[in-house]
């Protein structure tokens, strides 16, 4: 028997249980449905996090001052300020596969410009930072080296600055106040959304290192050290190099804790992921299990089918039906079932992500491969939860069928 | 001429719980082509068992079966379904049609099975023609519940001719329909019988029987009579004669 005739019978046998057929596709419907969102949702957030890490930079490794956690007291970053600018010269020296290394310290301060005032991240970097973050300026240069030894009062403000401070001309050129100190502004940096952390990261004021410490927060240690290494590759060589250095350094002997903390920029991203990633897990293997559960519907609704149709299957068998024509046309009717279900399934997760994100404004993906996948499965479902009550049908007698009222 | 139908010492045991039924005990018999034959017996005599044999829907426990000169005792499910689908045509007692389906596609369903090809056009020409012969070409987009008990034994019958098969079967043809629409059906028979085609039937009823050329009578698992039908009756004279009598009882009331 032709697959097209098959296939023609299968869908007249659904329309004619126009209720029933939809109420056992629902199973499929709300399963696949959710394994569309969940994974959209899942995908837009990690996606919006592997933007946020790409926006650190390429290759980028930080160093932060004291440990995390040191004898079950977890410090914040830079808690324990142990790191000099003597360290990060000096790793910037010796070890190999440094491209570039910015000292950081951060703040936070009122500033005053205009009349107005905004409190606001200081960072103090050196003249590398913006290379190494791979973040150009939309206006203005770059305070120089010599900026950085002269301790120079210039400063990079970000987009959110200048919206808050000079809504309506051009800032380059103007000061800005720290604690009364007053700061040229260089340039404008791009806007670069939101940080793995959430934080705006175009609040911020950056200034050279040595003004930051000398002037502003009058502090001696170091926040934490932004490294740049030369590929991917020397990574992991590169932070061991950095680690023995600084231990060396802080003269740190066998068996006590670093006072310091090394990351790299695939740990950072891992980290950020993993909450997502385990709900996103979750929440698909509910739906999956909803995929089940609606797989055993059809499963149950053919075995009735097949039931019903025992006289039908006799009629068939008798004017030369061969058992395979039978299995085929039960199949291909759980088969059609569950994708239709698949593909109505589909659309309304589509459409459940797009809602979310508009509604919720989370983030969704959805990916051509993640539609593929949905609807392969939902059509394995009904293979695999078709095939007992087809083989079922196939087997019967014709003479038992036949005479089955 | 060789024998389109051929038993050889046919026996037929169902093995039921501890009691083993021997419902066919050594029956051989030929049928020639053209012939019409009408299988008789009181229930249990082991004519419906025959007719499933002849009909290739149960293999023989013992014995030898021609069908059209091929031996069909121990072929296999498939193959048996192959040669249900070219070589027999069926008409039941209950009809049998699958209902919320067209008279023409009834007729259709045996050449979905056929594994030559033909294309839906021709499928469509054969079934139609088909449904001429029955007289019933103005019904074919009918359902089977739009149409009388007749009508629908005419769609049943069409749909076992579509294939052009060597042996049309009947299980109790007449056995749901009143005497006049019987006597129309048995019309029917005795017309493709005279255009050549080879008829085997089941009844019990000895008057259906008479339209028939030879009678067959069985009794627990035996052929007891074997019989050349000798007053037959001829289906057009029968319903002129149910006609009048109609007729005349309307006017005398």
């Amino acid at each position: 028997m032709r697959i097209a005739a098959t296939l023609r019978l299968a869908l007249r046998a659904l329309r004619r249980n126009k209720l029933r057929s939809t109420l056992t596709a629902l199973g499929i419907i709300i399963g696949v449905s959710a394994v569309i969102a969940m994974v959209g949702i899942g995908t837009g957030a990690k996606s919006q996090v592997e933007a946020q890490i790409a926006s650190l930079g390429q290759n980028v490794i930080l160093v932060f001052s004291g440990n995390f956690s040191s004898s079950g007291a977890r410090s914040g970053w830079g808690g324990a300020g142990t790191m000099t600018v003597d360290d990060a010269d000096a790793i910037a020296r010796e070890v190999p596969g440094v491209v570039g290394v910015s000292p950081e310290v951060r703040d936070r301060q009122q500033v005053l410009a205009n009349g107005l005032n905004w409190n606001t991240q200081i960072l103090g970097e050196g003249p590398d930072y913006l290379d190494i973050r791979d973040w150009p300026l939309a206006d203005g240069a770059m305070f120089t080296e010599q900026d950085v030894r002269s301790t120079a009062k210039v400063c990079i403000v970000g987009k959110t600055i200048v919206a808050q401070l000079f809504p309506n001309e051009d800032p380059v050129g103007q000061i800005i106040r720290i604690r009364n100190i007053p700061f040229k502004i260089l340039g404008v940096l791009t806007p670069k959304g939101l940080s793995v952390m959430n934080t705006d990261q175009d609040d911020v004021m950056i200034v050279p290192y040595t003004s930051e410490m000398k002037r502003v927060s009058k502090r001696t240690n170091l926040s934490m050290i932004t490294i740049q290494a030369a590929s991917p590759a020397v990574s992991d060589s590169l932070q061991r190099g950095v680690s023995d250095l600084l231990r060396q350094r802080h003269r740190l002997g066998q068996g006590r804790d670093d006072d310091f903390t090394i990351r790299g920029q695939q740990e950072i991203a891992d980290a950020a992921t993993a909450t997502t990633r385990v709900m996103t897990m979750l929440l698909a293997s509910i739906a999956c299990v909803s995929l089940v559960v609606g797989g055993i519907g059809i499963m149950n609704i053919m075995l009735v089918s097949v039931t019903e149709r025992t006289r039908e299957i006799g009629i068939r068998m008798a004017v030369g039906a061969h058992g395979r024509d039978i299995l085929l046309q039960f199949l291909i009717e759980a088969i059609t079932l569950s994708s239709l279900g698949g593909v109505i399934g589909i659309l309304l997760g589509v459409g459940a992500a797009k809602l979310l994100s508009a509604v919720a404004g989370w983030p969704t993906l959805i990916s051509v491969s993640s539609i593929t996948v949905a609807f392969l499965f939902s059509a394995a479902v009904g293979v695999f939860f078709g095939f007992y009550p087809a083989r079922k049908a196939s087997n019967l007698d014709p003479i038992e069928a036949l005479r089955y009222e | 001429m060789t024998e389109v139908i051929k038993l050889e010492e046919v026996h037929k045991v169902y093995h039921t719980g501890e009691v083993d039924v021997h419902a066919v005990c050594g029956v051989s018999l030929q049928i020639m082509p053209g012939e019409f034959v009408a299988i008789m017996g009181a229930s249990g005599s082991g004519k419906s068992t025959m007719m499933n044999v002849i009909g290739c829907l149960d293999r023989p426990t013992e014995g030898r079966y021609f069908l059209d000169g091929v031996d069909v005792s121990h072929l296999d499910r498939d193959e048996l379904a192959a040669i249900r689908n070219k070589k027999l045509g069926f008409v039941f007692q209950g009809f049998n049609l699958l209902s919320r389906t067209s008279a023409l596609e009834n007729v259709e369903l045996p050449m979905l099975y056929t594994h030559d090809h033909i294309t839906s056009i021709q499928q469509r020409d054969l079934a139609l023609h088909a449904l001429e012969v029955v007289g019933l070409s103005d019904r074919a987009d009918h359902y089977p519940n739009q149409l009388s008990g007749g009508q629908q034994q005419r769609v049943a019958i069409a749909r076992a001719l579509v294939n052009s098969p060597a042996v049309l079967l009947a299980d109790e043809p007449t056995g749901n329909l009143d005497t006049r629409t019987s006597v129309e059906v048995m019309g029917v028979f005795q017309k493709l019988n005279d255009e050549g085609i080879t008829i085997v039937m089941v009844t019990h009823e000895l008057d259906i029987a008479s339209y028939t050329k030879r009678n067959i009578i069985m009794r627990d698992g035996v052929v007891v009579n074997d019989v050349l039908v000798q007053k037959r009756l001829v289906a057009e004279v029968e319903l002129r004669k149910l006609q009048q009598a109609h007729q005349a009882v309307k006017l005398s009331s």
